[in-house]
């Protein structure tokens, strides 16, 4: 989940009798299962929550960059570097998908990229954490992109129409960065004694933060019930958090390696796994910036935004004057 | 294909190879660095071009060579004096304006010379460059417009794209300098003497900079070494060093 924590109106589910006709028909439309359109009303929590998600969703593409693109010049083949790239090159993409989403809400691509660095927005907290080995490429296809999914499938199904589209190209392509991901688990599970060790090390380290993901329960929260009701939120943290393990355990176990929680246990009664609760408070500082890598991140896209800005400048001045040099000749 | 010196071939295999593998590693140091969202994503796209067609180059080398290796084994476990890629290709990125700029002098040479290869007595190199002329062709395109969008930019990035290209000039002359490996290729009709594609380079790149207005240096001193393996830069070495660490690592080891 590319979208931890994000806050609605604060005031949780507005009561029908409280709405406004248009708020009604508003809510007909989404409880009808038809899309929301860029030109129609909108209630301006709606706009506003979804704008958070949104963009919070795309600055998460885009930092995610960082870590995978971290091994891109130390691939171990040709192949894996090819698709190493092609995997980073498509999380841009999806950047750019959810930017222009995001637009159709009434904000701009700079205006999100001034607020992501700035930290007035947040990404995911799991790309804080460092790409240490081969195995962690491996382990973040396989369990942060299959975390990801678990929450973007049913987002494909979401209210507003731009941002259900663009989830739908996104999902086509994460299955395929989820199976490369694991690909290369199998490989290093199959080796030498340091490749399974480098995997089972990979695991040991992604096992928490792929969990903390989901976010921290959310049954109770308003923000949460609001963006349900308005179908920009599928499930509960909960409901996916326990999907995603019960998912992962037998893939771990086909490829020989152990889930790091003593706790972890088959369930019959509920037909899933009992498992261990994420350290929490390490959750929360890493969105306070304190993960391990947060100050890197932050600087590096600090650093290409403001390096870049000479470029950009050039670019749009040149664009000018040709604009400028066609009218005069016409 | 009959009289074509075995070892020469490869060799000339080799420069191909190895331009699009060095190239293609310096663009992807790029990725998720870029000026903006559009560039990584082009970034990433040539890079990509480029090491499809180094699986290709080099695995008709190893194949010529025919001692078992594979393309992998040549990119990975060569140490650089058995590199045969033209300095250019290898210097650091430096900033956004001296890698396009970097790129387009290569895209230039890389376009001229894959169009003549279209015509290559050697069915294997023919059908490469069939397919990546056509990437080239996209990717001069890209490179010459980003060069003419800058040098015609801001005085900033005018004065900019005017210092990479001075830097580079002088890495240009390596691309001309043919030796006995291209006559023997000229001869067999696998290849073109490099040499004789120098007045086509000098048109096209002229044309771009004068559109670009930047001055292309009155100087005509090259840099040489690359692509013969006698004086790579000292750039090369680090390079390999990030590249084929986990191989060098891990000996043996099936990723």
């Amino acid at each position: 989940m590319y979208a931890q924590m994000v806050k609605s109106t604060g005031e949780g589910v507005k009561d029908r009798d409280a709405m406004s006709p248009e708020e009604a028909a508003f809510q007909d439309k989404v409880d009808a299962d038809i899309k929301i359109e860029p030109r129609d009303w909108m209630p301006e929590g709606y706009r506003k929550t979804l704008i958070r998600q949104i963009g919070q969703h795309a600055h998460s593409e885009i930092v995610g960059q960082l870590p995978e693109g971290n091994w891109i010049t130390r691939a171990p083949t040709l192949e894996r570097k090819m698709i190493l790239l092609a995997k980073v090159q498509d999380e841009a993409g999806h950047g750019l998908y959810l930017y222009s989403a995001a637009e159709t809400l009434g904000v701009t691509r700079d205006e999100l990229t001034e607020a992501l660095l700035s930290g007035k927005m947040k990404y995911s907290s799991i790309f804080n954490y460092p790409t240490l080995t081969w195995a962690d490429i491996g382990a973040v296809g396989w369990l942060v992109d299959g975390a990801a999914i678990m929450n973007q499938v049913p987002l494909q199904r979401t209210s507003y129409g731009p941002y259900s589209r663009a989830m739908i190209r996104i999902c086509k392509e994460e299955s395929f960065h989820q199976r490369q991901g694991y690909d290369i688990m199998m490989k290093m599970a199959q080796g030498s004694e340091a490749q399974k060790k480098m995997a089972q090390d990979a695991l040991n380290r992604f096992w928490y933060p792929s969990l903390m993901m989901f976010g921290p329960s959310d049954a109770e929260s308003v923000h949460s019930a609001q963006s349900m009701a308005w179908k920009i939120k599928i499930n509960t943290n909960d409901e996916l958090r326990q999907k995603f393990v019960d998912q992962t355990v037998p893939q771990a176990e086909y490829l020989g390696l152990t889930v790091p929680d003593e706790n972890l246990k088959w369930n019959e009664e509920k037909g899933g796994y009992d498992f261990s609760e994420p350290d929490w408070s390490e959750f929360f500082d890493v969105l306070k910036g304190n993960g391990p890598c947060n100050h890197d991140r932050l600087n590096d896209r600090v650093k290409a935004w403001e390096d870049g800005q000479w470029v950009r400048d050039g670019l749009l001045a040149h664009a000018e004057k040709k604009a400028a040099r066609k009218v005069a000749a016409e | 294909m009959a009289g074509v010196d075995k070892d020469m071939l490869a060799q000339f295999l080799l420069r191909m190879g190895d331009n699009t593998l060095i190239l293609g590693h310096r663009v992807s140091e790029w990725c998720g660095h870029s000026p903006v969202l559009e560039e990584d994503i082009a970034l990433a796209n040539t890079a990509l071009d480029l090491l499809g067609q180094t699986q290709l180059w080099l695995g008709y080398a190893a194949e010529v060579m025919g001692d078992g290796k594979t393309a992998d084994d040549l990119a990975f476990l060569r140490d650089a004096w058995d590199f045969r890629n033209l300095l250019l290709v290898e210097l650091p990125n430096g900033d956004f304006g001296q890698t396009l700029m970097r790129q387009f002098l290569f895209d230039a040479f890389h376009s001229v010379l894959l169009g003549r290869l279209l015509q290559s007595s050697d069915q294997s190199v023919r059908e490469i460059a069939e397919k990546a002329s056509k990437e080239v062709a996209y990717h001069v395109e890209r490179s010459a417009d980003t060069v003419v969008g800058l040098g015609d930019g801001t005085e900033e990035s005018h004065a900019r794209m005017q210092a990479a290209l001075d830097l580079l000039w002088p890495y240009v002359g390596e691309m001309f300098a043919s030796d006995d490996i291209d006559r023997a290729m000229a001869a067999a009709g696998v290849a073109p003497d490099p040499a004789g594609l120098r007045d086509e380079y000098d048109a096209l790149v002229g044309k771009v900079m004068a559109e670009a207005t930047l001055s292309i240096p009155d100087s005509s001193f090259a840099h040489k070494g690359g692509r013969t393996g006698a004086t790579h830069t000292e750039h090369l070495g680090h390079l390999l060093c990030h590249m084929q660490w986990l191989q060098r690592a891990y000996p043996g080891a099936n990723w």
